[in-house]
């Protein structure tokens, strides 16, 4: 099977990289071990990699472009059994490798996300994460100081990624009970080994998008990633990048275990302002790129195109058109994608260059998605508060349940008793609470809660705060902009419209093999709401010198005062005699007769 | 301390003030007026300057191009007003979607205690129209508000359509960082009211009001657009709100630096600044701006749509344009370009206005006295009750010499003086509850049996329990426990005074204008008050200075002050509407100014009248 794999991609080979490629599958199906100097059992384990590449575009609704890149690579070997020490790294990053086997990480997502997908004009998104940064990681339940791992490997993690991921402490990390489960192999139900953690306010740029794409194995020098220069990525709506690491099964029959590594990157484009008016998109509008190869190490690499709402082409043109027409199951519906190989010559046409077209011709509603969530601060003042989060389920006849996780930042003192769930009007008790309550500086609040979401309803929560007083030192310079408080995150599995494709083995586009699927009859669904800015009361900060001033002046005057007065005895005091007769009773004392 | 430990030193001190009682009280109250009429001087007051670094010296570029398409837009939405009779919400939401807004609706109705017979509403049903344009890559936590009301008859078209305007403009930026909300609300303060309720999620006034679709998070500051007109002469910048709150100094700065920059001509108070202060005109000049604020200030009313969003510490100015007989004119492109100007000085913001002055007042544009200038004068008038307070109770603790051969004497008149003192105090203020709530209440009542309209019997209501105050049986103390003694009503206006110190006190500290006016009345009235002068020209002198004649002195102030001077009938019936507005004001957007007056300083100069016919 691989090897007639090979072979057609022998011939479908750029020739530009024949010569670097072939080294390299080579090496990697073990065909010279000898030639690398290494035994054949070894060369086995590092070997066995393969790298995939895919983008796939979505004409919104709004009239924006949703551009998703799945780069994945697949290493089929194991390095948290029993000490192995895995030192030859061929497409998966090394800095990733390394940091997993030291920490003995075994599921590791992290995220980062400038701006907020907005669900009810996009649709949903491939793999949803929230504004800022965020990294939830499962560590292997032979690891015993999981504080003390976590600690580090965000410190590490910050570094690989330029991000302030240091950031991350005990005040702002939780162990969910149910919402994150693990995605990879193996069902650990133990969440002691899980932690995770938001930064809603990491602001994602360039500066963490070098490190991102230096972990792909063509780097930005071949394939898709050739398209993703900053100042056209950043110049977009929303833009989302993100690395996920996981165990997946080695083949069909799963009977080992392989490290999956996907990286992806999300990012919205916006009609209005970067095409000038005009309903007209192509790759090099979005990019100010074309496509010329595909990266010589993928084993695949693709593009599809969601048509599926243009079946006779009323609502926007397409070319150049492609032949390839695939059907996937994403997100509870089936799709019709246009597919774009790059491994084939044709696709780049007489040009050498693919320059996807899209031409808006109609306008088109869009079915409200089954599942979306806001959150807002009521209330007015700086001494209390509360917070609203409606979920919205809009399934017109289905009822289902969803998690809702929030994790709240010590200084909003919970009223916990003040929670109330209410869909239509009426009060909706939630079947499963997990709630922790915060800790003074240490830990956050963490509230869980599995709530039953009726058909075509509103259910609302919220729970009452009141805002604390920080000390001094534990303002942030900008106080007066306010705290962040992150995303709550909602868990659920929402009844499909078409049966969901339950066989993970099956080879899919890899947009929509991401979160496993268990069930025919719903697909599992993560919606996050907006994060949160609330003001607390500030301080002026001008003022302590003001105030040290009076404070002195106030104790000085008034406390020596009414210590004097409450200290002093009244007497009254003889008037003092006059001289003559302190000398007269001199020589009285003398003469020994009583004074005067 | 040291001064008041010694004995003699101390009664050294409490004689000296004691004897110069009078002579002290008169030359602070003189002081404090002299004092604050000195505020408007030049000289004294301190030049504006902008404090918030983000605003100041980040360039921003004005490219606003499309005033005529603006004012097109105008006519379009006027044509469709005229069309469906109202807000044109169909058009709206249609016209915002098109140009990429999320646009979202909200209807509300509020059933007002009384007709309110000057705007001709009792029953009131509307819809707000807004849309949000999202800023890219902004996770929807900030936001600026950029509104404008849909005001019946021909009225504030312009506004609306350069609101669009530059909807349509700020869409295809891509430099926002902030949400903007534009809103164009319907029946004015009560749509501005109920969406700034339904976004914050509270109910305060009693306004029934769908919950709103779409929000966009904490919102930082807020502007309101007022045009009438294709072409202006100016910009009058109103910054007064509700309950006497100010924004932030430094919007009214922004203002000012951008009409300094595009060359539009600014006001405010409708004054513009003179540059002679030199001269007794220029003193007049700005003193006129300045008390004109004072008395704006003092209303506790919501001079524009921005007044509401301050309650909900969003920095809010009103901008009004005028179009008078002045050559030069301004187009509505300029105007655009000075709303993008401060738009995006505010998008630029990191933290929310705070860096400058909250509590000011403004003799003109660039000159400002800050709360640190202006509280002396009210001290001064402060000190006079304080120090008449200091008087009596001198006088109370020195023995008289007819009681030193009794002990029974000297206990005698605190046991009565418990009750003698507190008997009054309860009915005036049960007189006060009567002034705040039967007005309202009995509205029904009053139409039946009077040929007068609801509005009229509320007022006429409450004027009437305000006169029935002053002819209560007063002297009920005499009831419990018999003749009022010299005692009596030494203790009786040493707790007035001191009461009304700590009243006048508290207000100052919210609303510096109300306090100070109802200082410069009621303190004199206070001060002077015993059963011992002449009662009928006290009684007179009494009246002219109670609460209720300073609304009447204000609002004639007020008139001659804005260069409409009115006639006594005129002044009355303003005087009238003036006392509807406030008990409206107080029931709809939870003005304190009423309930102040009602609950705690009309009973508290009815304490002073009831010592005056102390018996």
């Amino acid at each position: 099977m691989a090897t007639r794999h090979l072979f057609i991609e022998l011939q479908t080979l750029n020739r530009r990289a024949k010569l670097k490629i072939i080294f390299a599958k080579f090496q990697c199906l073990c065909i010279i071990p000898a030639l690398v100097g290494v035994d054949k059992k070894t060369c086995i384990q590092f070997c066995l990699c393969t790298f995939q590449e895919e983008m796939v575009i979505r004409p919104l609704y709004s009239g924006d472009i949703y551009a998703s890149f799945q780069f994945r690579t697949q290493w089929d070997t194991d390095f948290l059994h029993d000490g192995k020490k895995v030192s030859h790294y061929r497409l998966f990053p090394k800095s990733l490798g390394q940091v997993l086997s030291k920490f003995s990480v075994r599921e590791l997502h992290i995220s980062f996300t400038q701006g907020y997908w907005r669900t009810m004009q996009w649709g949903q998104p491939f793999i949803p994460s929230p504004p800022g940064a965020e990294l939830w990681v499962w560590f292997h339940h032979t690891v015993t100081d999981v504080d003390g791992n976590w600690k580090e490997l965000t410190n590490v993690l910050s570094g690989i990624f330029c991000a302030s991921l240091n950031f991350i402490d005990s005040t702002n990390t939780v162990e969910p009970s149910a919402s994150f489960k693990p995605l990879g192999l193996g069902n650990a139900t133990d969440h002691r080994f899980l932690r995770y953690a938001t930064l809603p306010r990491e602001i994602v740029c360039t500066e963490n998008l070098t490190p991102w794409k230096k972990l792909l194995p063509c780097g930005s020098k071949a394939g898709l990633a050739v398209l993703m220069k900053s100042e056209k990525l950043f110049h977009s709506s929303f833009h989302s990048q993100a690395v996920h690491i996981r165990p997946v099964c080695k083949d069909w029959q799963c009977t080992s275990t392989a490290w999956e590594l996907r990286q992806t990157l999300n990012v919205v484009f916006d009609l209005y302002t970067s095409g000038q008016g005009k309903k007209e998109w192509s790759l090099f509008k979005m990019f100010s790129r074309t496509l010329t190869e595909a990266c010589p190490l993928a084993s695949s690499s693709k593009i599809y195109v969601d048509v599926t709402d243009n079946p006779g082409g009323e609502l926007f043109d397409l070319s150049p058109s492609s032949p390839l027409i695939s059907t996937a199951v994403v997100l509870g519906d089936r799709r019709t994608y246009s597919v774009y190989d790059l491994t084939k010559k044709e696709t780049f046409g007489q040009l050498r260059s693919l320059n996807l077209l899209l031409r808006w011709k109609g306008e088109n509603d869009m079915l409200r998605p089954p599942l979306h969530a806001e959150r807002y601060v009521s209330g007015f003042g700086l001494q209390k508060g509360e917070i609203h989060t409606c979920l919205y389920n809009s399934h017109p006849y289905r009822a289902y349940p969803v998690l809702l996780l929030d994790s709240l930042p010590w200084y909003l003192r919970l009223y916990v008793h003040t929670l109330t769930v209410t869909s239509k009007t009426r009060e909706n008790k939630p079947s499963y609470i997990h709630y922790q309550p915060s800790k003074d500086r240490l830990r956050p609040h963490l509230l869980e809660m599995l709530v039953q979401l009726p058909p075509h309803s509103v259910t609302e929560v919220t729970v009452q705060f009141e805002r604390a007083l920080l000390k001094w030192t534990e303002y942030t310079p900008d106080p007066n902009h306010g705290f962040y408080i992150g995303s709550s995150v909602i868990s659920a599995l929402v009844p499909s419209i078409v049966a969901m494709d339950t066989n993970s083995t099956r080879d899919r586009p890899l947009f929509s093999s991401f979160f496993p699927t268990k069930e025919e009859s719903s697909y599992f669904m993560r919606v996050y709401t907006e994060p949160l800015l609330v003001n607390l009361p500030t301080p002026d900060f001008s003022m302590p010198y003001n105030v040290i001033c009076l404070t002195c002046t106030v104790v000085a005057v008034g406390y020596g005062s009414f210590y004097n007065l409450l200290t002093r005895t009244f007497q009254v005091d003889e008037p003092s005699a006059p001289l003559a007769k302190r000398l007269a009773n001199i020589i009285r004392r003398l003469r020994g007769v009583p004074l005067l | 301390m040291g001064l008041l430990s010694d004995p003699n030193r101390r009664k050294a001190i409490t004689s000296l003030l004691t004897r110069l009682n009078t002579p002290i009280c008169v030359v602070c109250y003189l002081a404090g007026i002299a004092w604050f009429m000195g505020l408007a001087f030049e000289p004294f007051t301190l030049r504006t300057y902008m404090s918030e670094n983000a605003m100041g010296s980040t360039m921003v570029e004005e490219r606003f191009p499309s005033g005529e398409r603006a004012l097109a837009t105008a006519r379009e939405f006027a044509a469709h007003k005229k069309k469906v009779g109202g807000m044109p919400v169909d058009w709206l939401v249609k016209t915002m979607r098109a140009q990429g807004l999320e646009v979202f609706t909200q209807s509300f109705s509020r059933n007002l205690p009384f007709p309110d017979e000057s705007k001709e509403r009792f029953v009131v049903r509307g819809t707000n129209v807004y849309g949000i344009l999202r800023a890219p890559r902004a996770p929807r936590t900030e936001a600026l508000v950029l509104s404008a009301p849909c005001s019946p008859g021909n009225s504030n078209n312009q506004a609306v359509g350069l609101l669009l305007g530059l909807a349509q403009y700020f869409r295809s930026q891509i430099y926002w960082a902030k949400d903007i909300i534009f809103l164009v609300n319907e029946h004015d303060l009560i749509g501005v009211q109920a969406w700034l309720e339904g976004y914050h999620h509270t109910n305060i006034t009693g306004m029934g009001y769908t919950p709103l679709q779409g929000r966009a998070g904490s919102i930082q500051a807020a502007l309101s657009l007022e045009l009438n007109s294709d072409v202006v002469t100016s910009l009058d910048l109103v910054l007064e709100g509700l309950n006497g709150q100010l924004p932030n100094l430094d919007l009214a700065n922004l203002f000012h630096a951008f009409c300094q920059k595009l060359g539009i001509l600014c006001t405010i108070q409708g004054k513009l600044q003179r540059s002679d202060w030199d001269t007794v005109e220029g003193y007049t000049h700005s003193a006129q701006t300045m008390l004109l604020m004072v008395l704006k200030q003092a209303s506790g009313r919501p001079w524009g749509e921005h007044g509401l969003f301050l309650r909900y510490h969003i920095e809010a100015a009103s901008i009004r344009g005028v179009n008078s007989f002045r050559q030069y004119k301004t187009d509505a492109t300029s105007i655009g370009r000075l709303f993008e100007g401060m738009v995006r000085k505010l998008n630029n913001l990191l933290e929310r206005l705070h860096q400058s002055y909250f509590f000011y007042l403004m003799p003109s544009l660039t000159r400002f006295v800050s709360i640190g200038y202006y509280m002396p004068a009210f001290g001064l008038l402060t000190t006079i009750l304080l120090l008449r307070a200091l008087d009596l109770w001198v006088h109370l603790g020195t023995p008289t010499p007819v009681t030193e051969d009794g002990v029974g004497e000297g206990e005698s008149p605190s046991s009565p003086g418990l009750l003698s003192v507190l008997t009054p105090v309860v009915i005036s203020h049960l007189t006060g509850v009567a002034l705040y709530t039967l007005p309202v209440l009995s509205q029904e009542m009053a139409v039946e049996h009077f040929p007068v309209s609801e509005t009229e019997a509320v007022v006429l209501t409450a004027i009437a329990i305000y006169t029935a105050g002053l002819a209560l049986p007063h002297n009920t103390h005499r009831l419990i426990s018999g003749e009022g003694t010299e005692q009596g009503w030494r203790v009786l206006k040493l707790v007035a005074l001191l009461y009304l110190a700590v009243l006048l006190g508290c207000t100052a500290l919210i609303n510096f204008s109300l306090g100070f006016i109802l200082a410069v009345t009621l303190v004199p009235a206070a001060a002077c008050v015993t059963p011992h002068v002449p009662k009928a020209l006290s009684a007179v002198a009494m009246v002219l200075l109670s609460p209720g004649c300073t609304i009447l002195y204000c609002v004639f102030l007020f008139q001659e002050l804005q260069e409409v001077p009115v006639s006594l009938a005129e002044g009355w019936m303003l005087f009238l509407s003036v006392i509807s507005q406030g008990i409206l004001d107080h029931a709809l957007y939870g003005s304190l100014v009423y309930p102040l007056l009602a609950l705690l300083v009309y009973p508290c100069w009815l304490l002073f009248w009831n010592i005056l016919f102390w018996k």
